[in-house]
């Protein structure tokens, strides 16, 4: 008689997978399948590697994107914004010529950001161990890999022997049970999340999001609550494999095809937690109840619904110092409403929320209306790809048309490099993931939110709430 | 990579939660692709009165005479959040900080301070404010041990806390290991492993670069 196995969960069976050799203290030595590289980061991690005379040991399994750097208006070229920026082109495109990687360099039709076009093309597929040098390397779970960002050190690592020395994370699985409401999104239930168990709730944990609500969002959704695992201060976050994820890889570039799709879709559909498998935490959040989300203060935690306001200490979920210094940088005081916030600027884009998906619904809001007088409103879909798709829908005339800029792709303003920014002070709405001090530029205030309610508060000029003034249906209709 | 056992040295507290990795460096200090020049651009936001400028702000405390040669920093909790940028341990590394004490820290930040000689020290939120309170009335004088053998932080007054660090994260901080070279020594073990795998999971295995 068969001996029955004990329930895994779906962080086990991936962990196992890759599992060379279990070393002292928890360790593993895993083998990772894919390893994506970009010029901020990546571009040293090669220069450290040749300088140690070392090579890298399978160059088809690693790729490079220009996401950080590059500049994303029309017409651009290798120069920056960002003073000295060209270099790490120029630098990253010779070092992965040399190393035989690919590349989606400046000019490339499929350039994008790394989170966007790796599962794009399906480089990361179910089961991969994927690991960039970038630390939303996480969105990438939503596939069913384990996906996870590094340092440049460990990137070199990874490059040299296809391996990485990983220290043991605790399991914990995330149940979103109920059903999300109109206007309610992935990101809202990211935010909602770190709000409730705060920004190190993670911490030193593997996060699986399960339970109906995750179950019933589409890749695209997917991807943008795994993204945000990271401000969770998870190591990983990551879906398991059901028909929605398999019918999104077939037909992509480097998924396998015809019949070897098929065979990889059987080993892909092991790819969940067993029943009865346990955690070393879980959580539940009922989504039924949640609204549009954005936060107030400078960390993801400091988030609230839309229709709230700036929390008193007491609820803040922060220590005093902290809780001041938040309040006195975004300009804010306890007790007003989030929604009486004038904004100066809105961003949609980033690893976060610039797929296609995320452009329509904002689109939808966008439709027939007009940006409030005096807000600098802009788009960077997060691929070309993604932004060749939203064209031929004609999206770029919606979001242009209501005032909106319609860029090339890159990660853009998401940060400040030096270059690109919104004002000192300003006060900026924007689809990406940190509302850190000064992310966005010096002294920026940044409030972060779905894409929706991005473009629902360029509309109105100030935050909103995307359920009001009848803004889930276009204009006129 | 520099060994570390013990140090005994001035501290400098930097008692904010979520001090970010953009903080430690901006982004726009990381002006060449270079993993060294990075300590100038050190907490530049903070350390400078201007963007960009180096005129000393007088009220950080890295600029105060009080807390000159600090070789160890006390942070808040989630420590080295954000990005993922190595560049900000290289900075902290060359600026001459060899230890952090944190109530968290962010795991990449973590693995990167350990992969660069910087002894991350996880200890109690009230074991850190205990600390910065002793050392605040003379940081000249009152040092701070952070022994790595004992896994020990001690005051000279007389204070001590115990850390835990994985096993081998301390043997190679303590030894200044190459991972990298570590690694090597199981590479029967990872050819055997990549040959199973090619047949048991062959979609991993792609052709080569282009496409």
């Amino acid at each position: 008689m068969a001996i029955p196995l004990e329930p895994q969960t779906l962080f086990e069976k991936l962990w196992r997978q890759h599992l060379i050799a279990a070393l002292p203290g928890d360790i593993g030595l895993l083998a990772i399948d894919r390893i994506f590289l970009h010029e901020r980061t990546g571009s040293i991690a090669l220069k450290g590697l040749a300088e140690a005379g070392r090579s890298v040991r399978d160059p088809g399994r690693v790729f490079c994107t220009m996401d950080h750097i590059v500049d994303t208006t029309v017409g651009r070229n290798d120069n920056t914004r960002m003073p000295g920026g060209a270099a790490f082109i120029t630098e990253t495109r010779a070092a992965t010529r040399a190393a035989g990687i690919r590349l989606f360099d400046v000019q490339d039709p499929d350039q994008g950001i790394v989170h966007v076009i790796s599962p794009e093309f399906a480089i990361a597929l179910p089961g991969a161990t994927v690991v960039c040098p970038d630390s939303h390397t996480c969105t990438q779970g939503a596939l069913g890999a384990y996906a996870w960002g590094i340092g440049s050190t460990e990137a070199e690592h990874a490059l040299a022997t296809g391996t990485l020395r990983v220290q043991k994370p605790k399991t914990m699985r995330v149940t979103f049970s109920g059903a999300l409401g109109p206007g309610v999104s992935a990101k809202d239930m990211s935010l909602a999340l770190i709000a409730k168990y705060g920004s190190v709730g993670a911490n030193g944990f593997a996060v699986e999001f399960a339970g109906a609500v995750v179950r019933a969002l589409d890749m695209e959704a997917r991807l943008t609550l795994c993204n945000m695992a990271t401000e969770f201060s998870a190591v990983t976050g990551f879906i398991a494999v059901d028909e929605i994820t398999i019918n999104y890889l077939r037909g992509r570039r480097y998924a396998p095809q015809g019949a070897a799709f098929d065979a990889a879709a059987t080993c892909w559909r092991e790819l969940t937690s067993d029943p009865g498998a346990t955690f070393d935490l879980e959580l539940e959040l009922d989504a039924t109840t949640l609204e549009p989300m954005v936060t107030w203060g400078t960390s993801p935690q400091h988030a609230l619904a839309v229709s709230g306001s700036v929390p008193s200490l007491e609820n803040s979920g922060t220590t005093a110092q902290s809780y001041q210094r938040a309040l006195e940088y975004m300009g804010v005081s306890a007790g007003e409403a989030i929604q009486s916030l004038a904004i100066g600027a809105a961003f949609i884009g980033s690893c976060t929320n610039s797929r296609v998906s995320d452009l329509r619904r904002a689109a939808k809001v966008l439709r027939g209306r007009k940006v409030a007088p005096g807000v600098r409103a802009i788009c960077v879909p997060g691929s070309m790809t993604v932004k060749r798709q939203a064209e031929a829908e004609g999206l770029d005339r919606v979001f242009c048309d209501a005032g909106f800029e319609w860029r090339e792709s890159g990660c853009s303003m998401c940060f400040f490099s030096g270059g690109e920014s919104f004002g000192k002070r300003e006060r900026v709405i924007s689809s990406t993931n940190r509302n850190f001090e000064s992310r966005q530029g010096p002294e920026t205030r940044t409030h972060i939110a779905s894409p929706e309610t991005v473009a629902a508060s360029a509309i109105a000029g100030h935050i909103a709430d995307v359920r009001m003034l009848g803004m889930l249906t276009p204009s006129g209709s | 990579m520099v060994p570390f056992t013990t140090l005994t040295a001035v501290a400098a507290p930097l008692l904010r939660d979520n001090i970010d990795t953009d903080i430690i460096i901006p982004s726009r200090e990381m002006k060449s692709v270079s993993k060294i020049g990075l300590a100038a651009g050190l907490f530049a936001g903070w350390r400078y009165r201007e963007i960009g400028g180096r005129e000393p702000n007088p009220d950080f405390v890295l600029n105060q005479p009080a807390y000159a040669g600090a070789a160890i920093l006390l942070g808040g909790g989630n420590f080295g959040c954000g990005s993922s940028r190595e560049h900000a341990v290289w900075a902290l590394a060359e600026f001459g900080i060899r230890a952090v004490l944190a109530p968290s820290f962010a795991p990449i930040f973590h693995g990167n301070c350990v992969r660069n000689g910087i002894v991350p020290v996880v200890l109690p939120v009230d074991a850190i404010g205990e600390i910065a309170a002793w050392l605040a009335s003379d940081p000249q004088s009152h040092l701070l041990t952070v022994d790595l053998v004992r896994s020990q932080v001690n005051t000279t007054a007389g204070g001590s806390w115990t850390f835990a660090l994985g096993d081998e994260q301390r043997e190679m901080l303590l030894e200044g290991l190459d991972a990298i070279d570590l690694t090597w020594k199981w590479r029967t073990d990872i050819d055997a492993f990549l040959a199973a795998d090619r047949v048991q999971r062959p979609w991993i295995y792609l052709a080569g670069a282009g496409g």
